[in-house]
């Protein structure tokens, strides 16, 4: 097979997280191990796998909410803007910088407005005006601000599950990150709205790095530039989107489960 | 009619399940209704006795009475006579001038007949008396008076401080066994808190008077030790494992899923606490606290015990102090059934009823907001 390798714009870029030979348990058990690979900024990376293949717990290392749980740990090295997460002296910074969509959308028991407006707020800004145009930016920037403008004082908790997951978009945004990253975000979220936050996704990334955890294999085709597979606690293949759907894989086992012939 | 609609199919049987289901029904439904017939019960039997006695009316020489017999140009020495007479009730204005007759004379009380018969109308209870003298004196003999205010003040301040106190121990405890503590700590504060809510009322009052009456004597230098300070710490310190309890409860209803997302936004753990948690269990908050100065309000034993139990409109923490459901609990046993004074201590009942029925629906509204959210 001589196929040449897909190239892409954003493999020169600096990168923004490296995470090499990194190991996650639970208590002792191992549930992911041999995670090593980079992501560049601007670029979306997409991790896909089965359920329990440890996508989450990964996501929960790379912005250190492994500390709050005390039977959870990591090995390996985990670099941010190439600065061990680990020596991270005040976690609270990082976390400011990572933007994270959680599977199931989590409207905080706040109005609308308080929802975009916490994480500006717990970074200082006070000021009613300066507020006002983040809270509408943020909102704009996720496709929700013609449906919710006015409404803004309701809470949030009484929006539709599509539009919470757009306003905890819009709130991830808020905190102006570096990086976001999506946990499945399409579970609870009606096609139409998934492929409304797919396209802000696509707008998105010129200005941030996106980690893109999915369960469609289809949705990680459409975004990702490129790709891991999480499968029976370790990651299988790392590769080009293009490539691995194109059938350059290292393993068989890829190549099955984007088939959709798996298990 | 066929036969077949009339006879039941015959795996249409009423089995086991079917008879106690229904017997299940009936006796929760016989609990229900038993609930509240009792409570209307009480109710009737605290408003007889109480109501009654606010719209009771008899015939006395009260001070206006006097004055007019003044003005009639009675004579100094018969009203001088008359003096020991006033504020006394008489059942018929007969009996009254009867009374009268006795003291100055059955001629001389004839120009003035006509005028105690319409005038001496009388009422033992007065509405605004209660409310705003502080005189609190229904076994007086001249003339009882009915002025709860002073009760009021005192089971006021004492409440009142019982909170200032309460209110922040109990949120910080909720807040450190709810939020920070884990595992075996929290179980084992939990359990302590539940122990100490279990403590009864007179044991609270015992230590009142036996460890902090000598305390505070010692470390403020005053005379008496059973006071408002006294009484308030008592009480803050009961009702705040029960307010701990509750409001610990409140911040457990908080999903989980919000602190999560508080904190990977990047929130410390005092501002997920304060801008997400509190904010989102305020409801249950506010419950607690109204729980807590309900049970303030109602709290007899210690109080009784605690306050030094005397009439006083209270100046400082210092000042003694008598509660309202200390008074009840202390008069209500040597008051003569059906006597103006059992049926005022009754009226103190119908005001505490109300205030305490008032706050407890306040709180169940409040925590009806919660559900609905
Ligand atoms: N808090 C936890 N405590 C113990 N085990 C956990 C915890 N969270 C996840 N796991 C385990 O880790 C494995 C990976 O879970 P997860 O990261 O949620 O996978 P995914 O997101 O791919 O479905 C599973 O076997 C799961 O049971
Ligand atoms: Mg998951």
């Amino acid at each position: 097979m001589v196929t040449a390798m897909a190239s892409l714009p954003h493999i020169d870029n600096p990168v923004k997280l490296a995470v090499k030979d990194v190991a996650i348990s639970y208590g002792g058990r191992t549930v992911l191990e041999s995670v090593t690979f980079d992501v560049h900024e601007h670029e979306i990376f997409g991790i896909i796998g089965p359920a329990n293949s440890g996508k989450t717990s990964f996501l929960k290392t790379l912005n250190r909410m492994d500390i709050f749980n005390p039977s959870m740990t990591f090995t390996g090295q985990i670099t941010f803007n190439d600065r061990d997460i680990r020596k991270w002296r005040n976690v609270y910074s990082l976390r400011k910088r990572i933007g994270v969509v959680f599977p199931l959308p989590v409207g905080l028991p706040l109005t609308v407005y308080e929802n975009v407006a916490l994480a500006p707020r717990l970074s200082g800004v006070t000021g009613k005006a300066d507020l006002d145009i983040i809270v509408e930016r943020c909102l704009e920037r996720a496709a929700l601000w013609d449906e919710v403008k006015d409404r803004l004082d309701s809470l949030g908790s009484l929006l539709s599950g599509g539009q919470q997951q757009r306003l905890t978009i819009a709130r991830a945004l808020s905190q102006e990150p570096e990086l976001l990253m999506l946990d499945e975000f399409s579970i609870a979220v009606d096609p139409v709205t998934t492929m409304r936050i797919e396209d802000v996704l696509k707008k998105l990334k010129k200005e941030m790095t996106i980690v893109l955890v999915t369960n469609l294999v289809q949705q990680a085709r459409r975004l990702a530039d490129r790709m891991a597979l999480f499968l029976d606690g370790e990651v299988v293949e790392v590769g080009i989107t293009e490539d691995l759907f194109a059938g350059q894989v290292k393993d068989q086992r890829t190549k099955d489960y984007l088939d959709g012939r798996f298990g | 009619m066929s036969r077949a609609d009339s006879t039941p199919h015959r795996d249409d049987r009423r089995n086991m399940d079917w008879f106690v289901d229904k017997a299940v029904q009936i006796l929760v439904f016989v609990a229900g209704i038993s609930a509240i017939v009792f409570i209307i019960g009480i109710f009737v039997f605290i408003t007889k006795e109480g109501v009654g006695f606010i719209f009771k009316s008899h015939y006395a020489l009260s001070e206006s009475v006097f004055n007019l017999l003044e003005e009639k140009k009675m004579p100094d020495t018969q009203l001088d006579a008359l003096t020991p007479l006033e504020g006394k009730a008489f059942k018929t204005s007969q009996d009254l001038i009867l009374a009268v007759e006795g003291v100055i004379g059955v001629e001389e009380t004839r120009p003035y007949k006509e005028l105690l018969v319409a005038r001496s109308l009388d009422q033992p209870f007065s509405l605004k008396t209660f409310f705003t003298s502080p005189k609190w004196a229904p076994t007086s003999e001249l003339k009882p008076t009915y002025g709860a205010l002073a009760l009021m003040a005192g089971t006021a301040s004492v409440t009142g401080l019982a909170m200032l106190i309460a209110i922040p121990f109990s949120l910080g405890a909720a807040i450190y066994i709810g939020e920070f503590a884990t595992g075996r700590t929290r179980e084992l504060l939990k359990i302590l808190v539940e122990l100490l809510a279990a403590i009864p009322s007179v044991v609270w009052g015992f230590i009142g008077l036996s460890i902090m009456n000598p305390l505070i004597i010692k470390v403020f230098n005053v005379p008496i030790g059973l006071n408002v300070l006294n009484a308030g710490l008592i009480l803050g310190l009961m009702a705040a494992p029960i307010m701990t309890t509750i409001a610990e409860d409140a911040l457990k209803a908080v999903p989980d899923r919000y602190r999560e997302a508080a904190e990977a936004m990047g929130a410390t753990r005092w501002q997920v606490i304060f801008k997400v948690v509190v904010p989102a269990s305020k409801n249950g908050l506010v419950a607690a606290i109204l729980l807590g100065v309900g049970r303030g309000f109602g709290e007899t034993m210690a109080v009784l015990m605690a306050t030094g139990h005397s009439i006083n409109l209270p100046t400082s923490i210092f000042d003694s102090v008598r509660a309202l459901t200390a008074t009840i609990a202390a008069e209500l046993g040597e008051a003569a059934v059906g006597s103006d004074h059992y049926q005022a201590l009754f009226t103190l009942g119908i005001f505490l009823f109300l205030v305490t029925f008032l706050i407890n629906m306040t709180a169940d509204l409040v925590l009806r907001g919660i559900r609905k959210e």
